[in-house]
């Protein structure tokens, strides 16, 4: 065999194993939408929407009360973490380049972005609900916030370390502060990365359920205090899916499909913004 | 103290004495003294790595921002040593403004490029500032091309003419000095006119500096060249004179293009 028609082969079988790693992981994730949309489908229904969860044993139900309370313990989770992991970004990345506060910073921020869930769970279980006498939703925006600040983080420096150096130079050039060179240009200049990273970020806190568990637990009734044990999307699932009962395993597949939807939503939102930016 | 090489006709606006620069440990700047005349265009050409860049960005104290590099000597701006530590350096950029070799729009309507800078140290009201911005927009013979599209992404320009919306950003502070780092080097021949054309209409306005790689460009629009070899001024003197008759072998070697 030449070397040509060898290094087509190489080049041939290289191709053939890479489809296949792909195959293999799309087919996983195709079969879990699958299965989601299979048996969560028909689940979803006015009732879903509008009932709150069902007493042991009891007909029907919905998840009103989960839904309405992963929204509010996520929405805070947001307006936490967002302002924070920006400024906590700009800092990093525009102002303390080569202090040591930043590089122990930065090296804090890596390991929370690795660390178990369930750690940051039982984190702040200790220090705020057994302290401050039980479970509510704002322990659990809590314990949400300290898993998505690190990844605003994370997603607000490498972006702005992306802006050009003649562009941040530029804006000195013409006087400007530090601080209003990094809100005003820099920040700027990177927006839609920076809204990507926030996206992530609720996309990722949102099928949390380790650090729920000890913090919201849960609530089959609905409730909109957040200083109260609050229902939610993840624990609901968790404990329905477990249960004896069809109509819960029933609600707890329609659940799921509902958070894989908002998940995949987000994300999808989280890439049209992003390539409609990065190709101005 | 080496005396400074003279050029002046009128006066000196910046007074740069002793001048020497550190990138960490090496040196890219050796004693170098010149004036900068008011009112006048000077070019400052010299092969790549000669320090002409390095000596236009101590002008505005650019090289602050970078941890490691430092300049010692003087640079005398109405008396005051630029590069003592008490200058206020925000203050110094308002006064001596640059425009960079690639063009950098910032990320925001043209309209609110050119507003930026006047918002840091003027408070003006809208009317006023419409004013300023056109007044910009003219000066930098760009208001033709802009002024329907004001609120318009800076960045939606051609590459001349954001450079050209660069330089009236620049000067809609209002500057003394305007230095210029390569600003044609990035763009096509018609743009480079444009920017040439330009340059000649602010400098009775305004003292320029330009760093150029070209050396028509310096013998065209300056009225007085600093040639820099690695690291010194090897000459520097009244433009024509300079490409005329050379004082230095060095120079006459350069101009003619037999190394560099």
């Amino acid at each position: 065999m030449s070397l040509y028609t060898r290094r087509i082969w190489t080049n041939r079988i290289g191709i053939a194993l890479s489809m296949l790693a792909m195959a293999f992981g799309l087919l996983a994730l195709l079969w879990i939408l699958w299965t989601l949309f299979y048996n969560g489908f028909s689940a979803l229904s006015w009732n879903f929407f509008t009932q709150d969860t069902p007493a042991p044993g009891s007909e029907g139900g919905g998840l009103r009360n989960a839904i309405v309370g992963s929204l509010m313990i996520v929405g805070v989770t947001t307006l936490v973490s967002t302002p924070i992991g920006i400024l906590a970004g700009i800092y990093l990345a525009e102002f303390g380049t080569t202090s040591k506060f930043a590089a122990t910073t930065r090296f804090i921020t890596d390991i929370m972005l690795s660390a178990p869930s369930i750690v940051v769970g039982l984190f702040v279980y200790a220090l705020v609900v057994a302290t401050l006498g039980g479970f509510s939703g704002w322990a659990g925006s809590l314990a949400l916030s300290l898993i998505a600040i690190p990844v605003v983080v994370r997603t607000t420096e490498n972006m702005l370390l992306l802006v050009p150096t003649s562009l941040r130079e530029a804006a000195f050039a013409v006087g400007a502060p530090r601080w209003q060179v990094s809100l005003k240009v820099t920040l700027r200049a990177v927006k839609a990365g920076v809204v990507t990273g926030i996206l992530l970020s609720i996309a990722r806190v949102t099928g949390e359920t380790a650090p729920l568990l000890f913090t919201a637990l849960n609530n089959q009734f609905y409730s909109t205090n957040m200083s109260q044990p609050m229902g939610n999307l993840p624990v609901v699932i968790f404990q329905f899916a477990m249960s004896p009962y069809d109509n819960w395993v029933s609600l707890a597949w329609g659940g799921a499909l509902l958070i894989a939807l908002l998940v995949l939503g987000i994300n999808v939102i989280a890439r049209v913004l992003f390539r409609k930016k990065s190709s101005d | 103290m080496s005396a400074p090489q003279q050029t002046a006709d009128g006066d000196a606006i910046l007074e740069v004495r002793d001048l020497n620069f550190f990138y960490g440990d090496f040196r890219g700047l050796t004693n170098v003294s010149l004036d900068i005349a008011k009112s006048r265009v000077t070019a400052f050409i010299g092969p790549s790595g000669c320090g002409k860049s390095t000596l236009l960005r101590t002008f505005n104290r650019m090289y602050d921002l970078y941890p490691g590099q430092r300049a010692e000597g003087q640079i005398n701006f109405h008396g005051n040593n630029l590069l003592d530590r008490k200058q206020d350096v925000n203050l110094v950029r308002a006064k001596i403004g640059m425009v960079f070799q690639k063009p950098t729009p910032f990320p925001m309507t043209i309209y609110e490029n050119i507003a930026f800078g006047v918002r840091l140290y003027e408070k003006l009201p809208k009317s006023e500032m419409d004013d300023r911005v056109e007044w910009a927009l003219r000066k930098a013979a760009i208001w033709e091309e802009t002024k329907d599209k004001l609120q318009q992404s800076g960045l939606s320009l051609s590459g001349g003419q954001q450079q050209r919306l660069c330089i009236a950003r620049t000067i809609a502070v209002k500057p003394e000095i305007v230095l210029l780092d390569e600003p044609t080097s990035a763009l096509d021949p018609i743009s480079t006119a444009k920017i040439e054309e330009l340059i000649n209409e602010l400098k009775d306005d305004y003292t320029i500096a330009i760093v150029t790689h070209n050396m028509q460009q310096a013998a065209r629009i300056s009225d007085f060249t600093a040639f820099m070899y690695l690291g010194e001024l090897v000459e520097f003197g009244k433009t024509d004179t300079l490409f005329i008759k050379p004082r230095e072998k060095q120079t006459e070697d350069y101009i003619t293009g037999r190394f560099g």
